[in-house]
């Protein structure tokens, strides 16, 4: 694979592949910011992948009080699944399981689109027939009674068709503490970008994925071109001094939102210099036949 | 462009049908086709231009210059555009209202707004009995949109309310919101006997209180609503005072159970 050096740090001729999505936002305000945090990590818990999850799910961003409906500190949240029905179904079990359930929370569109996802028209039958509807102006409301007050819900949220799921960069080093490091500050400069998530751990996948599997049945499977300990087994796609592989997987509402998120991840690393971080950059791949969104590293460069 | 002008040339001699002169009817008619419009209410004939001096502009801008009581159904059946009148109304202002905007300087007849589904009705003086109301024989009153009064309303505003919200300034009658389905009135001023009479489900926030409150509604305690806190967001747009007011504990009062019992009632937390 042919390669252009950045400030001393090799980054691959490829691109990721990225697929189109069905996504959702929401907006979870709670008490103080510390709940609000809570109820949305409870909620876009085990959401990192559609392959084994249901939906891919992460926060957006921290929003102050003053960009909350309710003057209370808040996070937005992003939601992507593979289908409309899958994403309403997650949608709805998450509210109902994990915002619902926070003290003091409340939960608001995220997203203002033409077509709606049910959200508290799915979550109001709690409510057990004490909920009420509340509409003022365009906006409607539901209010169910629960054990701390009411949880005010938005009866829907918007639907987004064309969302990006599957942007990514991989990041090669010669130890785990520099890729680490690299792909820590690439994930802390990813975070600032709008209406991108992360939906790995700390934004990090370290288990990339190929498709299909040896064995019946598994849809993925360990990506072993990139796995330093079956260097020399397996057909390898690492150099002899990497020994660390990590990978930041990226889904955004829209393609320029994922364009700009590689962006300031792919410049944050090549800024930190060899040295301190990665050796490498790359990105996943099928060959450019299965994502209609494809993201060339070189476009990308400063 | 400047407004299409209705001048009122003398006080009518009879009570005038105004439904007529609203922009969905007047848009690209001439001003002689205007001024032939019939706006009698009894066997004699009144014309628009007998009525009027008429001075042509954008017809979605109508503006009345000089009012009356007689002046009844003023922007009935609008859905677009702005009527505004320099004076008072007579009944039915608004009836059936659809959209667009509706501002009267002066005060309004009762029925104002019965019927209407969408719009803004500003009423700068008092509004009449059954403000947002049901006419003889109609089920639903008022379900949609938002009416603002800045003066007092008379008996039984919001009757068979089903949706939108009506905001008092003033004081309001009694039975304000009686038998309503569904919607919010918030009377800032203190509200007469019984406010809620029979209501099945929506909100009526009382400011400074009432006047007697029915056995039926069921005291639920004080509490902090964030609901409130969205009414007041809301309410910001039209009533920046009132809005000011309403993020403050409230005690609620569910009812009225001598029907379903899904209402509320915000009270002031220290009863007066």
């Amino acid at each position: 694979m042919s390669q252009l050096t950045v400030n001393g740090i090799r980054v691959d001729d490829t691109f990721a592949e990225a697929f189109e999505m069905r996504a959702t936002a929401l907006t979870i305000t709670a008490h103080n910011a510390a709940w609000a945090r809570q109820a949305a990590a409870t909620m876009t818990g085990f959401a990192t992948s559609v392959i084994g999850c249901g939906c891919e799910a992460g926060i957006d961003r921290v929003l102050d009080p003053d960009d909350t409906p309710d003057g209370r500190p808040g996070v937005r949240v992003l939601l992507f699944a593979i289908s409309t029905s899958e994403l309403q179904k997650q949608l709805q079990a998450r509210v109902g399981q994990c915002v619902l359930t926070s003290p003091g929370s409340a939960c608001y569109a995220g997203l203002e689109a033409e077509e709606k996802l049910k959200l508290g028209n799915a979550v109001r039958f709690f409510g057990d027939g004490w909920q009420i509807s509340k509409r003022f102006g365009d906006k409607r409301y539901w209010r169910i009674p629960v054990m701390d007050g009411e949880f005010i819900c938005d009866a829907t949220t918007g639907l987004c068709r064309t969302a990006v799921g599957g942007g990514n960069i991989i990041v090669m080093g010669a130890t785990n503490e520099t890729t680490l490091a690299a792909t820590e500050l690439a994930v802390e400069t990813i975070a600032a970008v709008p209406n991108v998530i992360m939906p790995f751990p700390g934004g990090i996948a370290r288990s990339g994925s190929k498709v299909g599997s040896k064995y019946k049945g598994v849809p993925a499977s360990t990506n072993d071109a990139y796995c330093p300990t079956l260097r020399g087994a397996s057909n390898s796609a690492l150099d002899p001094e990497i020994t660390s592989v990590l990978e930041i997987v990226i889904d955004g509402l829209t393609s320029d939102s994922v364009a700009a998120a590689m962006r300031a991840g792919v410049r944050a690393i090549l800024a930190l210099g060899p040295e301190r971080g990665a050796l490498r950059i790359g990105a996943g791949n099928y060959g450019g036949k299965l994502g209609s969104h494809h993201y060339h590293l070189k476009d990308l460069l400063p | 462009m400047s407004p299409l002008l209705f001048t009122l040339r003398d006080s009518p001699a009879q009570r005038l049908d105004l439904a007529p002169l609203t922009p969905d009817r007047l848009a690209g008619l001439s001003q002689s086709r205007i001024a032939a419009i019939q706006l009698q209410t009894t066997r004699e004939r009144v014309l628009a231009g007998d009525v009027f001096r008429i001075h042509m502009g954008d017809a979605t801008q109508i503006r009345f210059e000089g009012g009356s009581e007689r002046f009844d159904r003023i922007g009935a059946g609008m859905s677009r555009g702005e009527i505004s009148v320099d004076g008072d109304v007579g009944i039915q202002a608004g009836r059936s209202m659809q959209g667009g905007r509706l501002a009267i300087a002066g005060n309004a007849g009762p029925w104002a707004a019965s019927g209407m589904t969408d719009g803004r009705l500003m009423i700068s003086g008092h509004a009449g009995d059954r403000l947002g109301g049901p006419l003889a024989g109609e089920t639903v009153g008022m379900r949609g949109g938002v009416i603002l009064v800045r003066g007092n309303v008379g008996a039984r505003a919001g009757d068979r309310m089903r949706r939108g919200m009506i905001i008092v300034e003033g004081k309001a009658d009694t039975y304000v919101g009686s038998r309503m389905i569904a919607g919010t009135i918030i009377v800032r001023g203190r509200a007469g006997r019984l406010p809620g009479y029979l209501m099945n489900r929506g909100t009526i926030v009382t400011l400074d209180g009432s006047d007697a409150l029915s056995p039926t509604f069921a005291d639920s305690g004080v509490h902090e609503l964030l609901a409130t806190v969205l009414m007041a967001r809301y309410v910001d747009t039209y009533s920046p005072g009132i809005a000011a007011t309403l993020r403050r504990p409230w005690r609620r009062l569910l009812g009225d159970m001598a029907v379903i019992g899904k209402g509320e009632i915000l009270y002031p937390s220290v009863a007066n």
